[in-house]
């Protein structure tokens, strides 16, 4: 009996060779794949090892980690709620990160290259420092005045959005979507709870989480007829060069008129005069007179059609991204111009479609002399004990005018605030210009109401360019509460408080 | 049995190695509390000190009731029973972390229990050892044995399942607090009761047979006893819902019966009767479910554990196989460190899948040591078998190594994705009294084997031992039945 016993050894032996290689092929093999694995919760527990680095602005704690005695060491904690949701986003267990927390994420968890000393100065201390903290160049005061204005706007308008921009460098001041968030009850380490919080935000018709700063686009409605004085300016046009207007316009299928009686009946007005009164026969005949090409040209050069842009950090180019602004097809299907259509959309209507950020750096751009700024939001990379490692230094993004053009616009926009449409938008202190747009969208649906708008300081600097879109104002004149609360966030961002 | 001048017993080295596994084990004790405290508790030491008081104990045992017994077995298990002991401790330590409580104490917890565990199947070892001085003896309980093992391992499918059911299986015994798993001990009585049965039927079997296919098959009226057992393996599997156990008796059945007969084609009809049954309750899991849809779900999971339909299943879903299996990956080629990993993120580690646990924390170096170790006392098993001179006893030794080294295989091989996962304990790993008394019985059954296979022969005669030669022990009714054609 003793060979089958020898053979059942050898059984045994081959049976344990399947294991020992199987075992070989999970803990070496397919290590590195297991570890990092989505399901493997010990990855998320040594995540909240360490204190994930702050988010600030203007010495605020927007998003700092508490520590817990759960599982998970650190609790993530949003204090202002809702009001920096758009920009932060959130830092979930289970779910996906967004926003500042997940463009900034190697930094604030620690991982990144720049927080190599700290990670081996911890191999010696045995100590586990917290990530790097990141600085936001939001100014809290415009940022709070701007969330406060919108949800407590006159019209009583649900949605919006509101950004701010420092036309010299770029940085953000302010951005804000309405409705927005708590991201708190997103980070929570019940994962259930979090999960169907997630669920219900998801659902809301209103849609909370779409940033509607810079995810969505609207018709910008007459704003756009910045970019066709632009136009104008730049094809040898002046402030008060005198165009074509009047009380209708019909060109092909389309009929322009203007938003009252008393808007530009007759039949030339200076440029100017134009943008001041929102003249749209005007605009329309003066798009038509310029062609399609030099529209769109025009409005690509201010930003419109670009897809790829991001704003966070100004280094890594990585950050929160922007929905392209489109002007839409002027043309009809032969290739020809589309007149109408170019009627049309040289009031900022039919096929144009514009996020609040592009409504922004139109405003910004003139406000600066014509140089477009690349915006951006992190303004500081600092080590857990505040060592600074990074400082955004701006960038010009292009120049889509001379300082001659910017210039004049500068004058018409001022025109708009001090003398029409835009008086709301006044501001103690401050120089204001800018530009209303009240853009009809669905059949029957009251009308989005936009203000586009600059304020230079005594000094005659420019502090601050703004974007205020605020979704279906019923009513009338929708632009003027958008240009109420632009004159506001201005206010607080050039440092007078408000509000 | 006196000892015999000249012939080594190895006890001293049984003694080294002894010392050697508890120091082991009390480092991996430190080093648990190292990761888990920052520092040692005052009473980090205690654990493994009352464990080499009790293997000590046992060593005493085997050094004057079998003295010639292989000195590698008793070291090498305690080195695991001792390693269970501390990660099942190390498991309280992180659940009282969790608590907010205080280090456990040393007999509390499930640590605690399975050193009182150890305690008390120790005692039952070296008992065994003290009672059966001679192995051949058992074989007068044979009958008595097979039949109580049957009983004991059918028990639980008749019983209520709110008493026999544990994560659907029904393998248990529960009375309030205190719960035995039957089948266990059933493991060893049919091992003595088939080890008697075939070594009196071993020729009829092995030499009446007709001739098919260029194999020889026996007869049809002595295929009897293995077709019961198969049947009896399949009647396991649904009514205990348990491929594992089933597989286990019926692989236990097929190779005691091809020890004993030395023909191949009983390893074939086991296999394709073993292969055809579990195809059979996959295609029945499948189209009428019932008692084999926990098998159907089981063999889904372990075709595809990472389809995201298995992982998120109300029931039968791959959770537990997938957590365990990122355990092991995380752990890699040398682990986090005792202490340092989180194993309870794999449900019930403490039980089928503390192999997965332990595989976090020690990596594939630590892992495969372990593997060595069961490898060392299947083998240190069959060599007693090989050495010892009674078929009996043979057949006894054998069945029980192979019977230990296809459990570890069973359980492993289910938790490394290899094979379909079973519930079934890791011997002397796991949590759980029954498990480790019948795996320390079946130690001490393999000693007294080894001790006869090593020693001199039992009434041998020799130099040393004058006087009249005694007649040589028989096997109990160990007649061969005669062939009649």
């Amino acid at each position: 009996m003793n060979a089958p016993l020898r053979r059942s050894g050898v059984v045994l032996f081959v049976l344990f060779g399947l294991i020992f290689a199987n075992l070989n092929w999970i803990q070496a093999y397919k290590a590195d794949e297991y570890r990092t694995h989505p399901w493997n919760g010990r990855v998320k527990v040594a995540e909240y090892e360490r204190p994930r680095g702050v988010i600030e602005a203007g010495g605020n704690a927007l998003a700092q980690s508490k520590a817990t005695d759960d599982t998970l060491k650190y609790l993530r904690v949003y204090p202002k709620k809702e009001i920096y949701a758009p920009v932060l986003g959130y830092k979930p267990v289970n779910l996906g990160s967004v926003g500042i927390e997940e463009s900034e994420n190697d930094f604030l968890s620690g991982e990144s290259d720049k927080l190599i000393g700290d990670r081996i100065t911890d191999m010696f201390t045995g100590e586990k420092t917290g990530g790097g903290n990141v600085l936001l160049s939001l100014n809290t005061a415009a940022q709070e005045v701007a969330w406060k204005q919108m949800i407590n706007n006159e019209r009583g308008a649900k949605k919006g959005a509101a950004v701010a921009i420092d036309p010299r460098t770029g940085a953000i001041q302010a951005l804000v979507s309405m409705p927005s968030y708590d991201p708190n009850q997103l980070v929570t380490h019940d994962k259930n709870a979090a999960a169907s919080a997630y669920k219900k935000l998801n659902a809301d018709k209103d849609q909370p989480m779409l940033n509607r700063a810079l995810s969505q686009t609207l018709p910008p409605g007459s704003t756009f007829k910045v970019i066709v004085s632009a136009a104008a300016l730049q094809s040898g046009y002046d402030v008060d060069t005198e165009i074509p207007a009047g009380s209708v316009y019909r060109e092909g299928g389309a009929t322009i008129r203007n938003s009252e009686e008393e808007v530009c009946p007759g039949g030339e007005v200076t440029l100017k005069e134009a943008l001041t009164e929102s003249c749209n026969t005007g605009y329309a005949k003066l798009g038509v007179k310029l062609g399609a090409d030099k529209v769109k040209e025009t409005a690509k050069a201010f930003g419109f059609e670009e897809s790829d842009l991001r704003i966070g950090n100004l280094e890594s180019h990585d950050g929160l991204s922007v929905a392209a602004s489109h002007t839409g097809d002027i043309a009809n299907p032969d290739g020809s111009t589309d007149k109408s259509a170019l009627a049309q959309s040289s009031i900022g209507q039919r096929d144009v479609r514009m996020t609040p950020m592009q409504g922004a750096l139109i405003a910004a751009t003139v406000a600066n002399g014509g140089d477009q700024m690349r915006p951006y939001l992190v303004q500081k990379l600092l080590s857990s004990e505040r060592r600074t490692i990074y400082t955004a230094s701006p960038q010009k993004k292009s120049s889509p005018i001379d300082s001659a053009v910017a210039g004049k616009l500068k004058e018409m926009m001022i025109s708009v605030v001090e003398n029409g449409t835009g008086k709301k938008a006044q501001t103690d202190g401050l120089t204001v210009g800018g530009k209303t747009g009240t853009a009809q969208n669905a059949e029957g649906a009251d009308p989005h109401g936009w203000f586009i708008g600059f304020a230079f300081n005594d000094k005659g600097d420019p502090v601050s360019a703004v974007c205020v879109m605020l979704e279906n104002v019923s009513g009338g004149h929708a632009s003027a509460e958008a240009a109420r609360i632009a004159g506001l966030i201005m206010k607080a961002a050039a440092g007078g408080g408000g509000k | 049995m006196s000892r015999i001048p000249g012939l080594k017993t190895r006890r001293n080295a049984e003694l080294g190695l002894l010392a050697f596994a508890m120091a082991l084990v009390a480092a991996f004790g430190a080093t648990v509390e190292a990761n888990k405290y920052d520092q040692l508790q005052p009473n980090f030491w205690v654990p493994a000190a009352l464990l080499s008081i009790l293997f000590l104990g046992l060593h005493i045992v085997v050094r004057y009731v079998a003295p010639y017994a292989d000195p590698v077995l008793l070291p090498t298990v305690a080195l695991i029973n001792g390693i269970g002991v501390a990660f099942l401790r190390r498991i309280d330590i992180a659940n009282a972390i969790n608590d907010k409580k205080g280090p456990p104490g040393i007999f509390s917890g499930i640590g605690g229990r399975q050193l009182a565990w150890t305690l008390i199947a120790l005692i039952l070892a070296a008992a065994l050892l003290l009672l059966i001085r001679d192995h051949r003896n058992v074989s007068k309980y044979a009958y008595t044995l097979g039949l109580t093992g049957i009983v004991l391992m059918m028990i639980p499918a008749v019983l209520p399942g709110s008493i026999s059911e544990v994560n659907g299986a029904k393998l248990w015994i529960k009375l309030g607090a205190f719960s035995i798993q039957p089948g266990e001990f059933a493991k060893l009585m049919l091992v003595t009761f088939f080890a008697y049965y075939l070594v009196r039927k071993r020729e009829v079997l092995s030499l009446a047979s007709k001739r098919f296919l260029g194999i020889d098959f026996p007869r049809g009226r002595d295929l009897g006893p293995v077709v019961t057992v198969w049947l009896f393996s399949l009647l396991v599997l649904v009514f205990e819902k348990d491929l594992g156990t089933a597989l286990l008796y019926f692989g236990l059945f097929v190779v005691t019966l091809y020890v004993a007969t030395e023909r191949s084609s009983w390893l074939i009809i086991g296999l394709l009767l073993f292969f055809g049954g579990v195809y059979l309750a996959y295609l029945l899991g499948a189209s009428v479910g019932g008692p084999f849809a926990n098998f159907y779900d089981r063999a889904e999971i372990w075709l595809n554990p990472f389809s995201q339909a298995n992982y998120e299943r109300a029931s039968g879903n791959s959770y537990q196989l997938v957590q365990g299996l990122l355990g092991l990956g995380t752990g890699g080629l040398f682990g986090t460190g005792p202490g340092a990993g989180s194993p309870l993120s794999v449900p019930e580690v403490q039980n089928d899948f503390i192999f997965a646990g332990l595989g976090e924390e020690i990596g594939l170096f630590g892992l495969s040591a372990l593997l060595v170790c069961y490898v060392l006392i299947a083998m240190r098993g069959l060599r007693a078998a090989i050495g010892v001179r009674d078929s009996f006893g043979k057949l006894v030794a054998g069945g029980l190594s192979f019977t230990l080294g296809l459990q570890v295989f069973v359980i492993l091989g289910g938790i490394t994705g290899l094979i379909p996962l079973t519930g079934q304990t890791t011997p002397f790993l796991s949590s759980g009294g029954s498990s480790l008394m019948a795996n320390w019985l079946l130690i001490a059954m393999l000693l007294r084997i080894s001790n006869a296979s090593r020693g001199p022969a039992v009434g041998g005669g020799g130099p040393e031992r004058p006087g009249p030669k005694k007649a040589p022990t028989q096997l109990h009714g160990a007649m061969t039945e005669v062939i009649k054609p």
